[in-house]
Parts: C-alpha cells; sequence; structure tokens
C-alpha cells in the first residue's frame, strides 16, 4: 500500500509517496523519506516507538498527534508543525519547557 | 560559553540522579541532553522492574543480590562495581520512595517479585508498565526544584575537552541556533547510556548510538567488555504494536509466567509455564529453534497467555488490556510472536569504585560504564545501576570540583567540509542491519571479519564533522551518529572476533565453549 505524505516546509509544502504495510506508522513513513528520498526533512523524535518521548507531537490532518502512535492510511496525509509553538524547521518546533533551552 | 563545576552529560536516571548529588554536595551542576531534559534516554523507556535487597517482600541482604550477580555475570564482573549497585540500591530505592514515586505496594510493603537469575522475590515496580516514567518523572520533579542544577536541552556535546591529559569540560552543538557552545567544567560525568542504536532491531531510543563511548575514547579513557551486548530474548515482533516499548512483555511473564513455544507448540526451554531461563539461554534457545526450522512465520517463537484466562490477565494486565486491544490483540485468544533484541550493554567505559576513568576529572555513570554486570547483566540491575552509579559519580565529582579551578576552554575548530554526499540516514540502517547479522547474538570468525571490513569502510565518510547548520540541521545530526556509532561498532566486532570462545551474551558458533583462558577483560584505548 501507498501512502501520500504532504508536509508543510516553511512556506511551502512537499509530496513523497511512501509504501507500508497495514499497523506501520506516521513516523515510520517519515523515517523512510528521510533514508530513502531526502535526509534533510527534519523531524524530532527520540523513543521512536515507545509513546514515552512525547517528542513527535506534529499536526496531521489539522489535529495534534504523535507520530509514532498514529497509523499510515491509503492517500493523502497532511503533515503540519505544532501552530502554537516556535518553528524550528519543517515539522520541528521548540517544545522544551522555557527554563530547559539555553537561550 | 558555559561554565558549571560540574557537566553531567545525559539526562536519563544516571545523569540526573549524578546532579542531583552533586548539587547535594555543594556543586553547580549543569544537566545537558541531546534531547529534552529527562526523556530521551533509555530510563524512561523503561517498562519493568528494579532489583534491590529492600527485603520487603522476604527477607533478603544485599549480599545475596551480590551473589546473584557475578553468577549472571559469567565470571567477568568487576567485583568492586558490583558490589556499589547491590550495597547502595536500597538507600536509592527508598530515597526515590521518599520523593514520591509510587513502587507498587502489597499490605503496606514494597510488592517485590521473582525475576529469572534471582535466588529470591526482589524486584520492585511500578505499575503497570510504568517503572521507567515513574523513575524518570521522580528524578526530573527532583531536578526543577534544586536550583543549584541548571538544565538544558537540544544540546549535543561532540568532543571531551581535554587539556594536558585532563578534560576540562566539553565542547557542545546547540542544534537548533546551530551554535558552537563550549562548556567549561571542574569534572565532567558522561551518563549518555548505552549503544543498543547499533542494531537493527533494538528497544533503544535515538539517542543510544554509543555517544558517551565514542566520546570517552576520543578523550584517551579505557573502555571496556564491548563485545558483551544483551538481546533480550523476548522483544515483540509481531504483530505490529505501536506506542508500546517491545520489552512490555517481560513484567506480565514475572506475574503469570506464559509459555514460550515452537512452531510445534512445545515448551522448547523447559520452562513448564515459568520464567526462569536467563537471559543469555532464552535468547540463544529462540534463534536456534529458528534456525531448525521451528520458528514462528516472522523468525521468533510463540509466546501465549491463553491458558492464564480472562480474569487473570485482566488483574495483571490492567489498562494494557485497553492498549492492546486498540492494536487488535487478544490474549485470550491469539498468541504473539516474540524474538531477541539488542537490549543492554554490559561493557563501556572503565572506572574505578569512585566512577573515575583513566582521564583525571572524567567520570562516567550508568549504562555507559562497563563491569558491573559482567557478560551477562541480571534482570532488574539496569537501573539500580543507574541511580546507584549516577549517585556516587555525582558525589565524587563534587568533591573534586571544590577543590579545583575552574579551567578555560576554545571553542572547537569545524572541518570545511568532508565532501561527501552519502545519505547518512540510510548508512545508519546499513550498519544496523549488519550489525544485527554478523555481530549480533550468535556470532562467527567470517561474519565478524566480513563486518569488521565493512565498518571500517565507512570512517572515511564521517572522520571529520563540519560545522552544523541551524535548525536541527538533521543530515549533520546523522553524520555525527554514524561517526559515533561507527567507532564504538568497530570496537564491539574486533572484541567480539578476538574473544574465541563463548561466555554470556557473546556466543561464538565456531567457539562454543567458555575458557578459562578468556576469564579476562578485552579493553580499548585509542
Amino acid at each position: 500500500m501507498n501512502a501520500t505524505l504532504k508536509i508543510r516546509r516553511g512556506a511551502s509544502w512537499q509530496s513523497w509517496e511512501v509504501p507500508f504495510e497495514p499497523g506501520q506508522t506516521v513516523l515510520d513513513g517519515l523515517r523512510w523519506i528521510r533514508a530513502h528520498r531526502d535526509p534533510s526533512l527534519a523531524i524530532r523524535f527520540s523513543c521512536i516507538n515507545a509513546n514515552a518521548c512525547k517528542e513527535c507531537m506534529i499536526q496531521v490532518g489539522g489535529e495534534t498527534v504523535y507520530a509514532c502512535t498514529t497509523r499510515l492510511a491509503e492517500g493523502e496525509m497532511r503533515l503540519e508543525p505544532l501552530p502554537n509553538k516556535k518553528l524550528i524547521k519543517d515539522l520541528v518546533t521548540e517544545i522544551a519547557p522555557p527554563d530547559e533551552r539555553l537561550k | 560559553m558555559l561554565q558549571a563545576d560540574v557537566l553531567i552529560v545525559g539526562s536519563g536516571a544516571a545523569g540526573m540522579y549524578a546532579a542531583i548529588a552533586a548539587a547535594r554536595a555543594g556543586a553547580k551542576a549543569l544537566l545537558v541532553d541531546r534531547s529534552l531534559i529527562g526523556r530521551g534516554g533509555a530510563t524512561v523507556m523503561a517498562q519493568m522492574t528494579v532489583a534491590v535487597a529492600v527485603g520487603e517482600e522476604e527477607p533478603d541482604h544485599w549480599e545475596h543480590h551480590f551473589a546473584d550477580t557475578l553468577k549472571a555475570g559469567r565470571g567477568l564482573c568487576d567485583p568492586a562495581l558490583s558490589q556499589i549497585l547491590c550495597e547502595e540500591g536500597p538507600a536509592c530505592i527508598r530515597e526515590m520512595d521518599e520523593w514520591g514515586i509510587g513502587w507498587a505496594r502489597r499490605d503496606g510493603h514494597m510488592a517485590q517479585v521473582h525475576a529469572p537469575g534471582h535466588d529470591r522475590k526482589r524486584c520492585v515496580y511500578v505499575d503497570f508498565l510504568n517503572t521507567g516514567p515513574a523513575v524518570s518523572k521522580t528524578l526530573r520533579a527532583r531536578v526543577q526544584r534544586t536550583p543549584e542544577i541548571r538544565r538544558t536541552g537540544d544540546l549535543v556535546v561532540t568532543d571531551l575537552a581535554v587539556r594536558d591529559g585532563v578534560c576540562v569540560g566539553a565542547n557542545a552543538v546547540h542544534v537548533s541556533s546551530g551554535d558552537t557552545i563550549p562548556i567549561a567544567a571542574k569534572a565532567t560525568i558522561v551518563a549518555t547510556g548505552g549503544l543498543t542504536r547499533l542494531y537493527a532491531r533494538n528497544s533503544a531510543s535515538i539517542n543510544m548510538g554509543g555517544d558517551g563511548y565514542a566520546l570517552a575514547l576520543r578523550a584517551g579513557a579505557e573502555l571496556t567488555d564491548m563485545e558483551f551486548v544483551q538481546f533480550f530474548p523476548i522483544g515483540h515482533l509481531a504483530p505490529r504494536l505501536v506506542g508500546m516499548d517491545p520489552i512490555m512483555w517481560d513484567p506480565f511473564r514475572y506475574k503469570l509466567g506464559g509459555r514460550l513455544l515452537n512452531s510445534e507448540r512445545e515448551e522448547f526451554l523447559a520452562e513448564d509455564g515459568r520464567y526462569v531461563a536467563a537471559r543469555d539461554v532464552a535468547t540463544y534457545g529462540i534463534l536456534k529453534e529458528v534456525a531448525a526450522g521451528r520458528g514462528s512465520p516472522h523468525g521468533g517463537a510463540w509466546l501465549s497467555f491463553r491458558h492464564c484466562g480472562e480474569t487473570a490477565l485482566r488483574e495483571a494486565f490492567g489498562p494494557v488490556i485497553e492498549r492492546l486491544a486498540a492494536n487488535g490483540i487478544d490474549l485470550t485468544r491469539q498468541d504473539v510472536e516474540v524474538a531477541p533484541i539488542a537490549h543492554y550493554h554490559m561493557g563501556g567505559v572503565r572506572v574505578n569504585a569512585d566512577m573515575q576513568t583513566g582521564v583525571p576529572h572524567l567520570f562516567a555513570a550508568g549504562e555507559a560504564v562497563g563491569g558491573a554486570n559482567g557478560a551477562n547483566r541480571l534482570s532488574g540491575n539496569a537501573i539500580t545501576e543507574a541511580v546507584t552509579f549516577g549517585r556516587r559519580a555525582g558525589e565524587r565529582a563534587a568533591a573534586l570540583a571544590a577543590k579545583s579551578k575552574m579551567p578555560s576552554l576554545e571553542p572547537r575548530a569545524w572541518a570545511s567540509s568532508n565532501g561527501s554526499t552519502s545519505n547518512c540516514a540510510a548508512e545508519i540502517a546499513r550498519l544496523q542491519k549488519l550489525m544485527n547479522d554478523e555481530v549480533g547474538p550468535l556470532r562467527t570468525q567470517a561474519g565478524l571479519e566480513q563486518a569488521l571490513g565493512q565498518i571500517r569502510a565507512l570512517e572515511p565518510m564521517c572522520a571529520e564533522l563540519p560545522a552544523p547548520r541551524a535548525g536541527l540541521d538533521p543530515e549533520w545530526m546523522d553524520l555525527h551518529d554514524l561517526r559515533n556509532m561507527r567507532l564504538v561498532a568497530e570496537c564491539v566486532a574486533r572484541a567480539a572476533l578476538d574473544r574465541t570462545e563463548s561466555r554470556g551474551a557473546h556466543q561464538r558458533e565456531d567457539f562454543p565453549e567458555t575458557s578459562d583462558a578468556w576469564q579476562r577483560h578485552r579493553t580499548f584505548r585509542l
């Protein structure tokens, strides 16, 4: 099966076709894009699959979700960074508590 | 430029406990992490139990825990380090109890379960599947309430700073701005965890690529026992689960036993519905069943709780039953597939009983340290190791800092560019597959030599780091990670090739016997 991940990158959007097997997640798709299509795509995650680190929070179809627990689906999925946080790059936003930032 | 009496690199349980202990001893501590503070390491992912001789379930003494640890270590434990883990564990576990961690209780006392390799009920936990998150949360709250600890996330330490053979801090990159940040420190503690990200099948976070080993090695410290990578035998394999750590079946086997079956429905480890086989034995057993054509469809073994009945399952699994249902799994009707998964590294930075490395003013703590668990780690010893070693490293580093002057430090210079256009994310995936196939739980001379050749061939591509750009520069991060992973992978493969015997987690198909001549440590130094 294939999903089309349409990803907001700054002012523009970029789309990739991502192959997947049922059960795989949006984070799996993003990692596939980085290894096979475009390593410059910025995403933030740590625990990969355990839903422990809470770092991979993004918006999918306008809903705030964790990329690691959202399943890939056939058709187009629109991925955006969190709207209420300072954008760092692509899907990465500033999510650290203010007193844990360098500046 | 940042300054600290004690710099702690890594904010898992070892790093956070070290910061708390250093501050308590009067030091200004700086706790840095490449990810968010207290979220990115292995601790937050730990779902199982903590081995500690608190003797609440039945009488116990640290010496019994010590004896079990040495036995599991197959003759290679550093007894001084194992003793610290076992003897100081109860004080740390009780201190975290006072801080409100919420260890599971039964009839007013801490509940303790019997884990494989222990002679009695010794392992405390936090229900349900919540031990690691509770440890992280408790320590994070304590760190936040300590004004002497400054916390900074998104800071990747690229190299330790060494002058005249003495560690004077570190050089770091602030990944959101791309700025180079020198950190001067009177004492530095490496608490970056292990290396299980080197393997394709792992229970690691993305931060577990052996950063601390590479940092310490390049600074002149010694690494030991690098060949001993523990594979957790029953990591989840299929069907695909999301939102759950692959180690999750372990606590339920403590509670319910469960049956580990081959394709012919035989309990090939002869556990008889109990959870008793040591990790190295179970890993080897499963892989041998797969090799003999008796594996499960995806290449592992079946784990069955069907005989336990719904009431017992609900009691043991609590709300996890619902999370499994959301993944389409009903344990009363179906079995799941499990297989060995890289989980922990026994080897690491060589330290003395003060957690000091051979490089003056450089300490290590937690999984980054090698030696306490020998050739095979006993269940439940990882968090105990993190907190006891962290506490001791923090105290000792603070004492050294109190009698040291603040060093000065120059910012690191970057290579102009290494000219490589490779996709390092893809190279990392290739390295992980190679390590899994040839430097994994079953090893041969031919496979190890082939792996070593490929690992060395990666060196030119990642020998130097150019300056990073702003915006979490993902390609720079991959190159940084590949550089460390490659160096550490070479140590693992070389040590595994040299050790012509089988012992604990190191199993050579061509040398199946344990050799008395190899009851010694293989060490590395650049």
